[in-house]
């Protein structure tokens, strides 16, 4: 995800310090992973020297902490361009899972077994995600729905794989 | 709400509700169960996967009393399912069991109300009580605005949520439900999960939940996979 964007995005309803800005996204998008001060300041740092922020006013006292940042004309068409533009789709060409199918075939070790090992611990993640969408609000259930449909792509594949598992073990050991 | 009193778990069995091993049943010459074990705890929501024709609808009718099997056995409580007489196998599912299926399988002259009604009204319950239980159970799955309706007049989702309902009404102690969002769009699939997971869970009881779709196995306990017709059940080796 472009931190730097999603300040952008954050800043464009009005000035904020770096505290409010990094308490925002941590809210809005950071879920289990809040971004560190480092990063926060980091990412203000740069988008100072893009000329993408300004200060927009400092407290009394030293460090970064202290400033207000408010978006520049040029930051509100990059994050425009940014928000046109669509994220390039992942292509999930380089699956761990898949060599370590074809490597249990060719090692004559159960290659379903690691298929079955994959699928529980999937489903495991799926539960707890469903859990936490029974309790939380419609940003935490589209979050967890997100990543549901993904691990559920992964099952499928799971499944599908499984089902041709002679197949390949023919191609692969010839 | 409280319509039904949660049923006890039951003396036997140890602490399962149905146990089930080495199930056959071949239709023709089509083998649909080859070997399969499975097992239900009080209050457990276990999904049954696999892939389509791989033997799922097969265990969930064998584990049902719905279809003899071949070979095997099925004890639900204290009782031998194959050895209890029709008569007494249909009263158990009557008033033990509750089904849903991936088309409601609602009774289209029949208002929604009524529907859920149906099965306490075969128990011998009076109209009125029924009546009433089953309109706090169409509340509890959110479609009470559809009480008076019949089944052609509502949606898909409002259907399978009435036949979920139906099948809790009674207050059974396991719920059979085959692919019950199968024929539903995501959102509506989950909506129906959701209830049923929850509402089942209010009542304690157990369901046997088929699906394919891992989003829908995810609101289950645990899972067991069906593939050509094997099913193993890793809760009853780990006991063994
Ligand atoms: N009533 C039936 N008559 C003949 N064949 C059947 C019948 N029911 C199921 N089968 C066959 O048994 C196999 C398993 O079917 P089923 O249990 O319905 O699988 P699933 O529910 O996993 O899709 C399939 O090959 C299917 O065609
Ligand atoms: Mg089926």
């Amino acid at each position: 995800m472009s931190i730097g964007h999603t300040f952008l995005g954050l800043l464009e309803s009005g000035p904020r310090h770096g505290y409010d800005l990094k308490r925002n996204f941590d809210e809005r998008f950071g879920q289990d992973r809040p971004l560190a001060y480092g990063q926060v300041y980091a990412t203000l740092a740069r988008l100072l020297k893009n000329g993408l922020v300004r200060v927009d006013g400092t407290e009394p006292g030293d460090g970064p902490e202290r400033k207000r940042y408010a978006i520049t004309d040029a930051g509100v068409t990059d994050v425009g361009r940014w928000l046109d533009q669509p994220e390039k789709p992942e292509p999930y060409l380089h699956s761990t899972l898949y060599t370590k199918v074809v490597l249990a075939l060719l090692t004559g070790r159960p290659a379903v077994g690691v298929l079955d090992t994959q699928r529980a611990e999937h489903l495991r993640l799926m539960r707890e995600l469903t859990r936490r969408k029974a309790t939380g609000d419609l940003a935490d259930q589209l979050v967890c729905d997100h990543a549901l449909f993904h691990l559920e792509a992964d099952l499928r594949w799971l499944e599908l794989t499984a089902a041709r598992i002679d197949e390949l073990a023919s191609e692969v050991t010839r | 709400m409280t319509p039904v009193p949660v049923p006890d778990p039951g003396p036997d069995t140890g602490d399962l509700l149905m146990v089930a091993t080495g199930l056959r049943k071949t239709y023709g010459a089509t083998p649909a169960l080859e070997s399969a074990d499975f097992s239900i705890r009080p209050g457990e929501v276990v999904a049954v996967m696999g892939p389509s024709g791989s033997g799922k609808s097969t265990l969930l009718h064998c584990l049902a009393g719905i279809v003899q099997p071949d070979g095997g056995q099925v004890r639900y409580r204290h009782q031998e399912m194959s050895a209890m007489p029709d008569a007494e196998r249909s009263a158990l599912r009557r008033g033990e069991f509750g089904f849903v299926f991936q088309f409601g399988q609602l009774v289209p002259e029949l208002t929604c109300l009524e529907n859920v009604a149906l099965p306490l009204r075969l128990n011998g319950v009076r109209r009125r009580p029924a009546q009433e239980r089953a309109a706090q159970w169409l509340a509890r799955l959110e479609v009470d605005t559809v009480a008076g309706k019949r089944p052609g007049e509502i949606s898909g989702g409002q259907g399978q949520r009435v036949a979920v309902a139906r099948a809790l009404v009674t207050g059974p102690r396991l719920v059979f439900a085959d692919e019950p969002t199968g024929a539903l769009d995501s959102l509506n699939g989950e909506r129906v999960m959701r209830l049923l997971a929850a509402a089942a869970k209010d009542s304690g009881a157990a369901v046997v939940l088929v699906t394919h779709e891992p989003r829908v196995a995810a609101y289950s306990d645990r899972e067991v996979v069906v593939r050509d017709g094997r099913c193993r059940d890793l809760e009853q080796e780990h006991a063994a």
